[in-house]
Order: structure tokens, then C-alpha cells, then sequence
């Protein structure tokens, strides 16, 4: 029981980080309908921001946390009029491309500054651990986690309904035409739907950091793959989804490895996105929308 | 009237000539450099890469670029491949072995593309994307898994090289027209209106899962084939090889080559070969300057380099003779 529990708490932290880039990903796919690969190179993008602040800078883990939150969210706004804009109206394959592309761009040039060698993170937060039951063990990194992810989701939830802007991503969500006509500018919401994903997945990737203490160029890739089943998972587009899809998936995960053999952790996550796709395409909260002819 | 007819099957069977001359040329000079020498073993790698990225180009360009069909999981079908055969050749080291290795590999990449593509080929878009990259990567972390058969993560070492530039360039021409045919079949017809719009062919009495997953099981076998090229030449496999990016770039040599464009495919093969070669000397910053180069066509030129255009030799020939022709061919 004890190790059951043990394995749902570290579940339950990863799952936290994937629900934090997940919610990027969706938000963006509900907007724009464009599966943007290059966001998990900007959870990366994040973590590194985050090592040069801690061990350059010498900043707390709050400050660092802050820094490269807005680094990410100026990056994807960044990459949104640079690489995306132009090609809003051009195929849905070009666009999925060019989000490769941007992803490769990231991966690289990060690789050609810092170098392709992993990096170990800074023990900001010390070596604190709890024991709230026998045989469990809480570290203070999964509690700084927790904590995070909850100020964020409850953040998230009202700027998206309780301010204009969240007001008119909803809109531009929902009928981009529409939204168009009623006076909204598409453009400026789409740069704040991009930011405000970015920042998310910047801050997963210090708590990335923290946790598993090493970081390295290619370490978007998976990660972002896993959340972006987690979104589809929960239904893409939606953004309670994304955060049950994300901890679904980083639980199951946990147990697979801790019950099963850690050598198919990996496929787990791409066995359910299967599942789910076949049993209910619109995923966990989605509704099925009806084809018109 | 009668005239006229004879002008078009005279056309026809020029056309062919000059194609298969043309086949025969290319074969005879590359044949004649190796040979000669002229042609190093550096340059011979590139233009086995060039062979194998045209088949795989080809292949998926028929499930994606003339079906619709969006999927990112062919390096998977060519991981099934390059693994039956390197198994078979590795077992029984012979040139019979090496066919039937072929072979095996490219039935065995059809079957688990069949399996694969009767469920997920219901979705669509990019969920159907999604669902094939899935598939590959379960099944690359399947090989992984299996290391009694696979060696694992360490992969399979030397495979018996069987793979030189005739079978190559035999599996390549052979891939082309096959799926050139393909395509101007009613089978083919059948896919590119499904491309067009799925509901209106449906209602035209077109059976879409049924063509659909045939362009997929086409798609996996040659995949498939191009695999078994690959394990044999290069003698040494490892599961890494056909990840995700793997499908990525050859997805990225069929939109920038045209979707719904052999001719297209095939250029863009080649293009990028030269263009890898040429930023050997770069090191890191190839990868940057590749993804750069990537984004740039994407902004400017969407559709790809040829679009859904072919580019034809005997077009070129005909034109000069009689331009009149061009019409009735």
C-alpha cells in the first residue's frame, strides 16, 4: 500500500509537468489548430534560462522561476510572427512542418550554444525530505511542484474566465470569423494564447530541473510528445483536459515503470493515445461534433 | 482519324523509349564512374541514401500526397523491414537469402501495415498523424524490447552486405513505376478523389477504408523494401535510426518535393542528399542552416517545389519534334 502510494505521489508530480506543457499545446491547437512541435523545445528552452539564473545569476528559485516564465512567453510570441503568421492560411501540412522546423531550430542552436552535453541542474531547494506515512516518501522538490502547478491552473482558470482577454480567446476559439467580425483582434489574441502557453511550458521546465536535476538540448522531444497525448487525451482544446490528460498519463507512466518493466514506459503513453483515439476521437471531455456535408 | 491514332500510339511508345533509355543511361554511367572509380565511396553512400530516400519519398508520398492519408509513421514499416531482413541475411548469409530477405520484409511491413491501417485510418487529419507516430514509436520500442532477436538498444551488427547500386537502382526504378502505374489506375483514381474530398467520393459509390488502407499497405511495403536496402547496405541497425525524426524527414522530402508529385519526390531527394553533403564541413551548424532552409520554403513556397505537377523527359523531347502532339498525348 505504502509503495502503491509512494508511485502515485511521484505519478502524480510528473503528471504535473506534462498537465503544464499539455495545457500549451492544447490552448494553442484550440485557436490555431496547429500542433506546435517546437513546444516542447521551448519547456527546454526554459530549463536553461532557468540553470543560468540559478547557477550564473545566483537567484532564488522564485525569481528564476519568474525570468524564464517571461523568456518563454517572449520566444513564443517570438516564434508566432516570425514563423507561424505567415502561413496561417497555407495548408495544415506546411504549418505542421514549419512547427518542425522551428523545433529543429531550438534543438540546435541551443545544442551549438551550450553544447550537447547534460547539464546538472543546481540543488536550489536543498535535500528536505518528508515522511507523511511509513514507507512514503515526499521530497520538497514534488512539493514545490504541486504548489506551482496549483497557482498556475487557478491563474490560468481566470484570466481565461474571468478577464477580457480570456473572454476573446474563447471567442477566437470557439468561431475565428465570427470573433473576427465581432471586432476582436485575432492576431493580438493569438500572440497572448502563445504566451501564456509558453510561460507554462517554461515553468515545467524548471521544475523539470529540480527534479530529475539533469538537463540537455534534446530533452523537449518526449516530453512534448507525451503531453501532446495528454491533450488529446483529455480532449484537445480543452483546458481541464489537458490537466487530467497530463496527470493520467504521468501516473499510469509511474505504475508501468514501478509495477512493469521501465523499458515500456515509453510505449505506454502512445498505446493509450491509441486506445482513446479509436474509442473516442474528441477524447476524455471532448463532444463529438457532427459531420456536415 | 486513323492517322491521328498511330501519331498518339507512336507518341506513346517514343515516350516509353525515351524513359527506358533514359533508365538504361543513368544506370550504364554510374554503373562506369563506380567502376572507374571516379565515383568514391563517399559519393556511392550519398547516392545509396539518395536510392533509398526516393523509395521511401515515393512511397509515402502515395499515402499522403495522393490519398491524403497524414501519416508520420513510415520510418516504423521501414524499421520491420531493415530488422526481417537483417534477421534473415544475418541467419543464412546468401545472395538467395538477401531476395528472399526482400522480400520478407516488405510482406511482413504490408501485414503490419494492414493491421495498423484498418483501425487508425478512421481518423483523421492530425489525429491520424498523431495515431502513426504513435504506432512507430511502439513499434521502435518494441525492437528495443526484443533483444534476444534485436540486440536491443546496442543494435544489430554485421549484417552480410548484399545491397550495391544495381539492386538499388532496381528497387528504385521499380518502386516508381509501380506507383507511378499505381496512381493512373482506377485504384489510383479512387485515392486522389478520396485526397480530394472524402465525402464526395464516398457518395460516388468509393469504398474509402478499402482504398485508403491499400494506399497505406503500398506505402508499408516499399517502406518496407527501402529498409531491407538500408540494413544491407550500411551493415550495422540500431532502433535509434527510426525514430520519430527518421519519419519527419522523409515527410519533410515529400512536402518539399510536392505532395501529389513523384517527380517532386524524387528531386527533392536528391536536393537534400546534395544539400547534407554540402554541409558536412559545417558540423553543428548544419542542423540550424537545415532548419532555416526548412522554414524559408515553408513561408515562400508552400506547396513544395514541383506542387502537384510532374516533371517528364519525353514531355521535353516531344516538344522540341512536334509540340502539336503534346495536346493528343
Amino acid at each position: 500500500m505504502a509503495e502503491f502510494i509512494q508511485q502515485l505521489i511521484n505519478g502524480l508530480s510528473l503528471g504535473s509537468i506534462y498537465a503544464l506543457i499539455a495545457l500549451g499545446y492544447t490552448m494553442v491547437y484550440g485557436i490555431i489548430k496547429l500542433i506546435n512541435f517546437a513546444h516542447g523545445d521551448i519547456y527546454m528552452i526554459g530549463a536553461y534560462v532557468g540553470y543560468i539564473c540559478i547557477k550564473y545569476l545566483n537567484l532564488g528559485f522564485f525569481p528564476a522561476l519568474i525570468i524564464s516564465m517571461i523568456t518563454c512567453s517572449l520566444l513564443g510570441i517570438i516564434i508566432e510572427k516570425i514563423a507561424y503568421k505567415p502561413l496561417r492560411n497555407a495548408t495544415r501540412i506546411a504549418a505542421l512542418i514549419t512547427a518542425i522546423a522551428v523545433s529543429l531550430f531550438l534543438e540546435y542552436t541551443t545544442m551549438f550554444i551550450a553544447g550537447a552535453t547534460v547539464r546538472t541542474y543546481p540543488q536550489i531547494l536543498g535535500n528536505i525530505t518528508f515522511k507523511p506515512m511509513e514507507g512514503v516518501i515526499v521530497n520538497i522538490q514534488q512539493i514545490f511542484i504541486f504548489a506551482v502547478t496549483i497557482v498556475l491552473m487557478t491563474v490560468l482558470q481566470f484570466i481565461v474566465h474571468k478577464t477580457k482577454v480570456g473572454k476573446a480567446m474563447r471567442a477566437v476559439s470557439s468561431d475565428k470569423d465570427a470573433a473576427q467580425l465581432m471586432g476582436i483582434n485575432t492576431d493580438k489574441v493569438i500572440s497572448y494564447t502563445f504566451a501564456i502557453g509558453s510561460a507554462l511550458a517554461g515553468a515545467a521546465g524548471i521544475l523539470v530541473g529540480i527534479y530529475y536535476n539533469t538537463i540537455n538540448p534534446l530533452m523537449g522531444m518526449l516530453p512534448g510528445l507525451k503531453a501532446f497525448v495528454a491533450a488529446v487525451f483529455g480532449g484537445i482544446g480543452i483546458i481541464p483536459g489537458a490537466l487530467i490528460g497530463g496527470i493520467t498519463i504521468g501516473v499510469i507512466e509511474t505504475m508501468v515503470s514501478g509495477y512493469g518493466s521501465s523499458l515500456y514506459k515509453d510505449a505506454v503513453a502512445f498505446a493509450i493515445l491509441i486506445l482513446v483515439l479509436l474509442i473516442k476521437p474528441s477524447g476524455l471531455l471532448g463532444k463529438n461534433t457532427r459531420e456536415k456535408v | 482519324m486513323k492517322l491521328s491514332k498511330n501519331a498518339l500510339i507512336s507518341t506513346k511508345s517514343n515516350k516509353k523509349l525515351i524513359n527506358f533509355l533514359v533508365i538504361i543511361a543513368v544506370y550504364g554511367i554510374v554503373q562506369l564512374l563506380i567502376f572507374l572509380g571516379i565515383l568514391g565511396d563517399y559519393y556511392q553512400v550519398t547516392l545509396a541514401m539518395i536510392c533509398i530516400n526516393i523509395i521511401l519519398a515515393v512511397s509515402l508520398n502515395l499515402v499522403t500526397g495522393f490519398t491524403g492519408q497524414f501519416s508520420l509513421g513510415h520510418a516504423g514499416f521501414m524499421a520491420i523491414g531493415a530488422y526481417t531482413c537483417a534477421i534473415i541475411t544475418k541467419r543464412y548469409d546468401s545472395p538467395l537469402a538477401f531476395i528472399i530477405g526482400i522480400f520478407a520484409a516488405a510482406i511482413l511491413a504490408a501485414i503490419v501495415g494492414v493491421l495498423v491501417g484498418i483501425p487508425t485510418l478512421r481518423l483523421k487529419g492530425d489525429y491520424l498523424a498523431i495515431a502513426t507516430l504513435g504506432l512507430a514509436e511502439i513499434i521502435r520500442i518494441l525492437i528495443l524490447n526484443f533483444d534476444s532477436f534485436t540486440g536491443g538498444a546496442r543494435g544489430l551488427g554485421s549484417i552480410p552486405q548484399y545491397t550495391n547500386w544495381t539492386w538499388l537502382y532496381i528497387f528504385t526504378i521499380s518502386t516508381i513505376i509501380v506507383i507511378k502505374n499505381f496512381i493512373n489506375s482506377s485504384h489510383g483514381r479512387a485515392c486522389i478523389s478520396i485526397r480530394e474530398d472524402e465525402i464526395a467520393s464516398e457518395s460516388v459509390g468509393i469504398n474509402l477504408t478499402r482504398y485508403k488502407v491499400l494506399a497505406f499497405v503500398i506505402g508499408a511495403f516499399f517502406a518496407g523494401i527501402a529498409g531491407a536496402l538500408y540494413s544491407s547496405y550500411f551493415y550495422y541497425i540500431k532502433p535509434g535510426l527510426f525514430d520519430f525524426m527518421k519519419s519527419i524527414d522523409i515527410l519533410v522530402i515529400v512536402v518539399l518535393g510536392g505532395m501529389g508529385s513523384l517527380t517532386g519526390s524524387i528531386l527533392a531527394s536528391i536536393l537534400l542528399a546534395i544539400i547534407s553533403t554540402y554541409l558536412q564541413s559545417f558540423a553543428e551548424l548544419r542542423m540550424i542552416i537545415y532548419a532555416i532552409l526548412l522554414l524559408l520554403i515553408m513561408i515562400f513556397r508552400p506547396q513544395g517545389l514541383m506542387g502537384t505537377k510532374e516533371f517528364s523527359l519525353s514531355k521535353i523531347f516531344n516538344k522540341k519534334q512536334a509540340p502539336h502532339e503534346n495536346s493528343a498525348s
